[in-house]
């Protein structure tokens, strides 16, 4: 027998051990971490950065596969004991020594999870972690000349590129409303003053938002870098629409934070993406009648909230929960009573 | 369907009125969940995990007496746990809104025969929806027993104290035959129902599952303590199975509690469901210790009012309930446990026989049946 058979042998048998439980939910008390373990990590330390950012650093379980400069990782936090997933570009260099990750967290206004990581996260607390990814990334082949275009947080992925690869010739321009937003601007002076790198700092509370004709004349050579940029919607479309216009879209790079915008309303048109059928609510009409009365299989036995025997994964939009008004928006993993949820705005119920 | 109703007091505005008062404290504690919430039930299963390895641990060596005895009391404690106050009340949902994948419903299993699905419907749809409606909620008397002078005598309740006493000590079987709602589904047409058989079949399963770790995987791991390791495992699930059938019963059993008619609930409003659940069902007094062991269900009519709170909250919420039932008038059915063990059984043995021939009923009482 290969050691693989019978190691997969050996763990059958210790199932029968531990049935009806797993043995990773024993092994996970004195070990999550380990490998084969849901990927996790540790938060080791929290340093701010500005008033509102903050790098926190993490240490990845067995399982992290490393990451490549520019990716992100989504991260599950549990913010008042509930779980909610986020992604945070990864900020450390890719041979970090110690093995830890670092992600840099900018608060903003009404964000659970942000808030939470920059003013409340404290060291040893466990996290979830999913393997990073993006596309956001260097190519192999070094270009010599390279322009870094960001606004706000927008500068957490290229200073995971910034700290990992050193190139020849290289220009950034980072829009922040004053100085003391610049998230990393004591590293990136110092990169300046070592010559490394060349910075123009955009101050938008004074020097309005960056016109994106001005690159003309903050870099002139911008039309042969090799670009990437990120920050805000309204940036990278302009970036898009001037690279296009100069005949070299294929030099630009860009990185969207997608926000999840949810327009929660009332009512609404409702998916059910597994058995393709849409169909309109409105507000107080409970999923799981709409759903019945569109044809769809939905699982079912009180109908008052109270059995749990109707919950079905909420896929994109929102719902309000009939009895107590509250709104919830679907992330991955948020299941919901039917029977008690009606759509708030459009939405899409796996079923 | 008490000859007099305790309820008949209330006028329909007071039901909803107080209907509202209750789903006003449910708002309370569902905005106040939180982090010392989701704390608490991690702590309770990392607790009960421990406990479970190191009692299992020491069993390998139960072939000394000393760690036969300590073996088996912490595996008995820890099955209770894993039944109870882990187990019953998250497949009711009440962690669900930490949106960890391994604390919910939807997933969680349980060290029981009876699978966490199967169960979650008898128990979660049947008995909380139609909770002690005569012909809906199985769990009265389990379809063995005959829990209410209206229920029809039959010569075969001659026999329940008996049958009760069996259910009693093999409790997890039995919940397993009543979720399959096997007396029903025996005879010849339904057995070959697919549905059916692929229920019998997963509940196979999980007894095969079951049975083989306790009875032969344990014990064999134990060598020389093979057959005390059996009898330590054997014992561990006779006390926790008579100790959730105790705490069962205190639930809806005790003299005081109100059985349903099924016409009595058609067109139910929210208050008036409310209004069953806070007669329909008996709590038990007694200390942090003891709520903890019960899974909070000494807390049973705060549980069948707010079935997916979390069940560390319904010693603060019972305080609120108890003073709603005080403001309305209502008898709150409570008590000790050996109190509230007693009072079930005695209504067991009590029913085993034909009712009483009915003293002679003045007219006045008969015109109240009427009314009721
Ligand atoms: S059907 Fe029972 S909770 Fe939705």
């Amino acid at each position: 027998m290969t050691s693989a058979a019978l190691r997969s042998r050996a763990w059958k048998l210790l199932e029968m051990v531990t049935t009806p439980l797993l043995p990773s939910d024993y092994l996970d008390l004195v070990s999550p971490l380990r490998a084969g373990a849901d990927l996790r990590g540790r938060i080791e330390a929290v340093h701010p950065e500005t008033r509102d950012a903050a790098t926190i650093v993490i240490r990845p379980g067995r399982g992290w596969r490393g990451h490549t400069a520019g990716q992100y990782v989504r991260i599950g936090v549990d913010v008042d004991g509930v779980r909610l997933w986020r992604a945070y570009s990864v900020t450390s260099p890719t041979d970090r020594r110690d093995g830890r990750v670092t992600i840099t967290v900018k608060a903003i206004p009404d964000g659970k999870v942000s808030n939470h990581l920059v003013r409340r996260a404290t060291p040893g607390t466990l996290i979830q972690l999913d393997q990073a990814t993006g596309d956001f990334v260097l190519p192999e082949a070094k270009p010599s000349k390279v322009l870094y275009l960001t606004a706000g947080s927008g500068i957490t992925p290229v200073m995971g590129m910034l700290r990992d690869t050193g190139f020849n010739d290289v220009v950034m321009v980072h829009c922040a409303p004053q100085p003391q937003d610049v998230i990393f601007r004591d590293e990136l002076h110092r990169l300046v003053a070592d010559k490394k790198l060349r910075l123009t700092e955009v101050h938008t509370d004074t020097d309005g938002m960056l016109d994106i004709a001005r690159l003309d004349e903050l870099v002139p050579d911008w039309a042969e870098r090799e670009t990437w940029a990120c920050g805000p919607a309204g940036l990278l479309d302009a970036a898009e629409k001037h690279w296009s216009e100069y005949g070299v879209p294929e030099r630009l790079h860009t990185e969207r934070f997608r926000p999840r915008i949810v327009v929660a309303g009332d009512g609404g048109e409702v998916t059910f993406s597994a058995t393709g059928k849409t169909v309109d609510a409105d507000g107080a009409k409970p999923l799981l009648d709409v759903g019945e009365e569109a044809g769809v299989l939905m699982p079912s036995g009180c109908r008052m909230g109270i059995c749990f025997g109707c919950v079905t994964p909420l896929k994109a939009g929102a719902v309000r929960d009939l009895r107590t008004g509250e709104i919830t928006e679907a992330e991955p993993g948020v299941l919901i009573q039917t029977c008690v949820s009606a759509a708030a705005g459009p939405c899409d119920i796996e079923r | 369907m008490t000859a007099i109703d305790p309820t008949a007091h209330l006028t329909a505005e007071q039901i909803e009125e107080l209907g509202r008062e209750l789903d006003a404290i449910r708002d309370e504690v569902i905005a106040g969940r939180g982090e010392k919430d989701a704390a608490y039930i991690r702590k309770v299963i990392s607790a009960q995990r421990k406990l479970e390895l190191v009692s299992r641990g020491v069993l390998l060596f139960s072939i000394f007496p000393p760690a036969w005895v300590i073996g088996t009391a912490g595996l008995s404690v820890a099955k209770i746990m894993d039944n109870m106050e882990i187990g019953h009340n998250i497949l009711h949902g009440q962690w669900d809104w930490m949106r960890d994948p391994k604390i919910h419903s939807t997933t969680w299993e349980w060290d029981h025969v009876s699978p966490a699905d199967q169960w979650k419907h008898s128990h979660n749809e049947l008995h909380h929806t139609y909770t002690n409606v005569i012909g809906k909620d199985n769990d009265l008397g389990y379809g063995i027993m005959r829990v209410d002078e209206d229920q029809k005598w039959h010569p075969f309740h001659l026999g329940q104290p008996l049958w009760n006493f069996i259910n009693a000590c093999f409790f997890e079987y039995g919940i397993a035959a009543y979720d399959l709602e096997l007396g029903k589904n025996l005879n010849k047409r339904r057995r070959k129902n697919p549905e059916f058989r692929a229920r019998a079949k997963a509940v196979g399963r999980k007894i095969r599952k079951q049975v083989l770790k306790d009875y032969v995987i344990h014990p064999l791991l134990s060598g020389p303590s093979f057959l005390p390791t059996l009898a330590a495992t054997f014992t561990a699930n006779l006390v926790r199975n008579l100790w959730t059938h105790s705490v069962i019963m205190c639930g809806h059993f005790p003299e005081g509690v109100q059985v349903f008619e099924r016409r009595s609930i058609r067109g139910e409003t929210r208050g008036q469901w409310y209004l069953r659940q806070m007669m329909g069902s008996a709590n038990i007094s007694g200390s942090k210790a003891m709520h903890f062991m019960t899974g909070n269900l000494s807390h049973q009519i705060e549980h069948h009012l707010f079935p997916d709170l979390p069940s560390n909250r319904y010693a603060e919420v019972a305080v609120k309930v108890r003073a709603l039932f005080d403001k309305y008038e209502l008898e709150y059915v409570t008590g000790p446990l050996p109190k509230q063990v007693f009072s079930a059984w005695r209504k067991v043995f009590r029913l085993s026989l034909p009712n009483k021939k009915p003293k002679v009923e003045t007219p006045a009482h008969e015109q109240e049946l009427v009314a009721a």
